[in-house]
């Protein structure tokens, strides 16, 4: 039985006066950047600055306010003991919690102890391969055009730098013609628009997928973020949500899988505008939507967080670097915890199958992997966030090489009457005169020895 | 709505797969191909995409010399419905579907050079249905003619793919002689399977068609066909109701399913669970702000250096190493256990029955 415990260690000390004139800056934002440059910025550390409760740093009814690197500003609140609470709180959120580290390893907890939330999030891997497409159905009507490259080269690139450490990431973008969603939008009078309501989305996804090409990708996952622009018969075209509203941002994402937005080009002036109509694409609206819903498949969602939180926006990276550390704890116990069940699985089928050739390069595959989980173990118990994670990446190579090898696959069982079957009319017509000639030998021996007491 | 909210998630898949494996060939065998071919369609219909299916045909039948109508496949006599369509997507033709190609796609272990259409890359969250079907007996399938896949290998085989977690829920139906006999081995978690016929019992095949020829599809197969005509990917029809399928008046055999290894109730599981594709979508509520002025930017990150001359082909190979490559000497092992006691004991009796003075003329 394996089981996780985790620990916060916290060290206590005064400001320095550098700090102090940082933290007599106006807002909290202020004081943050300016404290930045002061701060311990290892992976896996926070810095938590504690003000006095009638500090005017933070407004009114907001308690704790968290950075947008590593670090957080605590109102100082009633008792001593209110105040550890409370930072043991800020430590949870802006790290991880029970809750986080067991939806990591969501797969080896018994089902029906867990929220139907932990299995969205996409598991740890090597690398993700990402895909923009932008779905024109009714080229007749609208000629589309939008830079993916530059709106990636300026947006997602920085989110995607950030989250290197991770993963690898790869980008490309394509364009599709004449592909339709499986769903009819509804006519809407009131609004004079389309609604596509929330229990038909779930069906909108198959028929695209098979044009997505996503087979033609890497064999890493795929997220694929899809940009549809409506037929000019079907515009405007608005996602409602289950209360019948309409969704501000017209997208919705699925687990796993990725997102698609829906862009409504707006009527032409005139109605003899002639056709096709052109149609540049906002590509900062539409990355924005993407962007988010990249956070939201990874389980960066800001939902959480209790109300006297205020959590600074990360900007064009993002991610708060506190963001990073939490993807990179639940993403190191859940690489341990894979590579334990795969070495362990891989040693029972060598128990059960005796005659499995092992190759070197198997063993020292298997080596390494025990050597590197047993480091990244050993790492992430003193808290070494960015050291425990290479190792557990290694470990996680190392162990799915030496599982996943071709020649480890045994197809050497053999029924007990197939082994009847094969080896009795081979033995047996070649066994009956030899236990005949043993019976006579037997018997010749036996005579032998009543003979001398004959002859006597 | 809270309930239908409930009904989502109580399956905890987010994706489906769909291995359909046909393992008889000759032309005589044309119902299994037919029956593969079918299933293939239904789940396409119901919104399984290509890349997530794996199609194993052992052998050609739409453009197999003795086709009456080359290029076509049917399912019901008088040719009424054509299952091969124009967008069908082998994965593993002809000679390529063996044993042991099965069980590489099953468990993972394939060479690094297979592409991606041929691989199973499913994960925690996949619910699988592998459908099998082709001529077998008690505790075998046959592949090829020349084959076989033992119940023992494939409960192995589905144990391997739990210990990697390569499935969240996998349902197993098998249409050949004696079907019932392929699952009574399982011991994985999560698996429902389903049968054509009892041990003892065979299945038996459909129609034949006299303009083709040969018999078109098996009964079960043809009759869990109609039931999932029936079905579109947002019907709420259960397990239950497949069970029911084909009873002993229809199909002869007594159809055979096992439910003890799964984990929820067959009630409460859907039949596009398996067949269907139906996906989680939440609505995105939040948005990202971005500063709308940032110019192109620059990586923080050094980039590598990048190969200034292009590889020639032959270059990427160690090709010197490959010519030169001695074979390698097999050691030589003595004979052990059974084979050295029965020389031994060969000898021994030859020698105690002709007598050591024979053994000069021997030797």
């Amino acid at each position: 039985r394996s089981s996780v415990t985790s620990r916060y260690e916290m060290l206590y000390r005064s400001t320095t006066g550098q700090e102090e004139a940082a933290l007599a800056a106006a807002t909290a934002r202020e004081a943050d950047a300016a404290l930045h440059p002061l701060q311990d910025t290892t992976l896996g550390s926070l810095t938590m600055y504690v003000v006095p409760e009638t500090s005017s740093l933070l407004p009114q009814g907001i308690n704790v306010y968290v950075g947008k690197h590593r670090s957080a500003l605590v109102r100082a609140g009633g008792s001593l003991a209110a105040l550890q609470a409370r930072l043991q709180e800020v430590a949870q959120v802006m790290s991880f919690t029970a809750g986080s580290i067991a939806a990591a390893l969501s797969d080896r907890v018994p089902d029906g102890q867990l929220s139907p939330d932990a299995r969205r999030y996409l598991k740890s891997s090597l690398g993700y391969e990402i895909t923009f497409s932008l779905l024109n159905p009714d080229p007749k009507s609208h000629t589309v055009d939008w830079d993916i490259e530059g709106a990636v080269n300026r947006y997602v690139k920085p989110v995607l730098d950030k989250l290197s450490l991770v993963a690898n990431f790869s980008v490309d973008s394509q364009i599709l013609y004449y592909a339709v969603l499986g769903v009819t939008p509804r006519y809407d009078k009131e609004s004079s628009s389309f609604l596509l309501s929330t229990h038909s989305l779930p069906h909108v996804i198959n028929p695209v997928e098979a044009r997505l090409g996503s087979s033609a990708a890497s064999l890493y996952p795929v997220l694929n973020f899809l940009l549809y622009v409506p037929e000019r018969s079907h515009s405007p075209l608005y996602i409602q949500d289950k209360d019948g509203a309409p969704v501000s941002t017209n997208a919705f994402h699925s687990p796993r899988w990725g997102g698609i937005m829906v862009y409504n080009v707006e009527a032409p002036a005139s109605p003899h505008a002639s056709l096709p109509l052109h149609v540049d694409v906002d590509m900062a609206r539409v990355m924005e939507v993407f962007l988010a819903q990249l956070r939201l498949l990874f389980g960066l969602s800001r939902e959480e967080v209790p109300p006297e939180f205020l959590l600074e926006s990360p900007g064009n990276e993002g991610l708060a670097d506190w963001e990073l550390d939490h993807l990179l704890w639940a993403h190191t116990v859940e690489n341990i915890a894979t590579v334990s069940t795969t070495l362990t699985s891989l040693a029972q089928l060598l128990d059960k199958i005796g005659n499995i050739v092992i190759k070197d390069d198997v063993a020292s595959e298997v080596y390494r992997a025990v050597a590197s989980v047993q480091s990244a173990v050993t790492k992430l118990s003193l808290g070494h966030l960015h050291a425990a994670f290479q190792a557990s990446k290694e470990a996680v190579t190392s162990s799915e090489r030496a599982f996943f090898d071709p020649s480890l696959l045994h197809l050497l069982y053999f029924p007990d009457d197939q082994k009847f079957a094969i080896y009795i009319p081979l033995f047996l017509p070649m066994a009956v005169p030899i236990l005949l000639s043993l019976a006579k030998i037997v018997r010749e021996t036996r005579l032998r020895k009543k003979e001398p007491t004959k002859m006597d | 709505f809270q309930d239908q909210a409930e009904q989502f998630f109580r399956s905890g898949h987010t994706n489906n797969w769909a291995v359909l494996v046909c393992t008889s060939r000759f032309w005589f065998n044309y119902r299994h191909v037919a029956n593969t071919l079918s299933v293939y369609r239904s789940v396409k219909r119901l919104g399984i995409p290509d890349s997530h299916i794996v199609l194993m045909l052992a052998d050609d039948m739409a453009c197999n010399p003795r086709n009456p109508k080359p290029a076509t496949v049917f399912s019901h006599k008088n040719m009424e419905l054509n299952v091969y369509g124009d967008d069908v997507e082998v994965d593993y033709r002809s000679y390529e579907v063996t044993v042991e190609n099965f069980l590489r796609v099953l468990t993972g272990r394939i060479p690094p050079s297979t592409p991606r259409s041929k691989r199973l890359l499913s994960d925690d969250r996949s619910n699988i249905l592998i459908y099998m079907t082709g001529h077998g007996g008690n505790g075998f399938l046959k592949f090829q003619d020349s084959e076989e896949i033992t119940n023992v290998e494939l409960a192995d085989a589905f144990e391997q793919m739990w210990q990697k977690r390569r499935y969240n829920e996998l349902l197993f139906i098998i249409d050949t002689c004696q079907g019932a006999s392929m699952y009574e081995r399982f011991y994985s978690p999560n698996i429902m399977a389903l049968a054509s016929s009892q041990v003892g019992e065979d299945s038996l095949s459909h129609q034949p068609d006299l303009g083709i020829g040969v018999h078109l599809m098996d009964r079960y197969t043809f009759y869990v066909l109609e039931f999932l005509e029936e079905i579109h990917p947002a019907s709420q029809t259960n397990m239950n109701d497949l069970f029911q399928v084909c009873p002993k008046s229809l199909c002869v055999s007594t159809p055979g399913h096992r439910t003890d290894l799964f984990q929820r109730d067959p009630q409460n599981v859907l039949i596009t669970d398996f067949f269907g594709s139906v996906r989680k979508v939440e609505i995105t509520a939040e948005t990202v702000s971005l500063d709308r002025g940032v110019a192109g930017f620059e990586s923080k990150l050094p980039e590598e250096e990048l190969a200034t001359e292009p590889l020639k082909y032959a270059e990427q190979l160690p090709v010197a190493q490959i010519i030169h490559q001695k074979p390698k000497q097999k050691d030589w092992h003595p004979p052990g256990g059974f084979i050295l006691g029965l020389w031994a004991l060969i000898i021994m009796v030859f020698f105690k029955t002709y007598g050591i003075k024979h053994m000069k003329h021997v030797f």
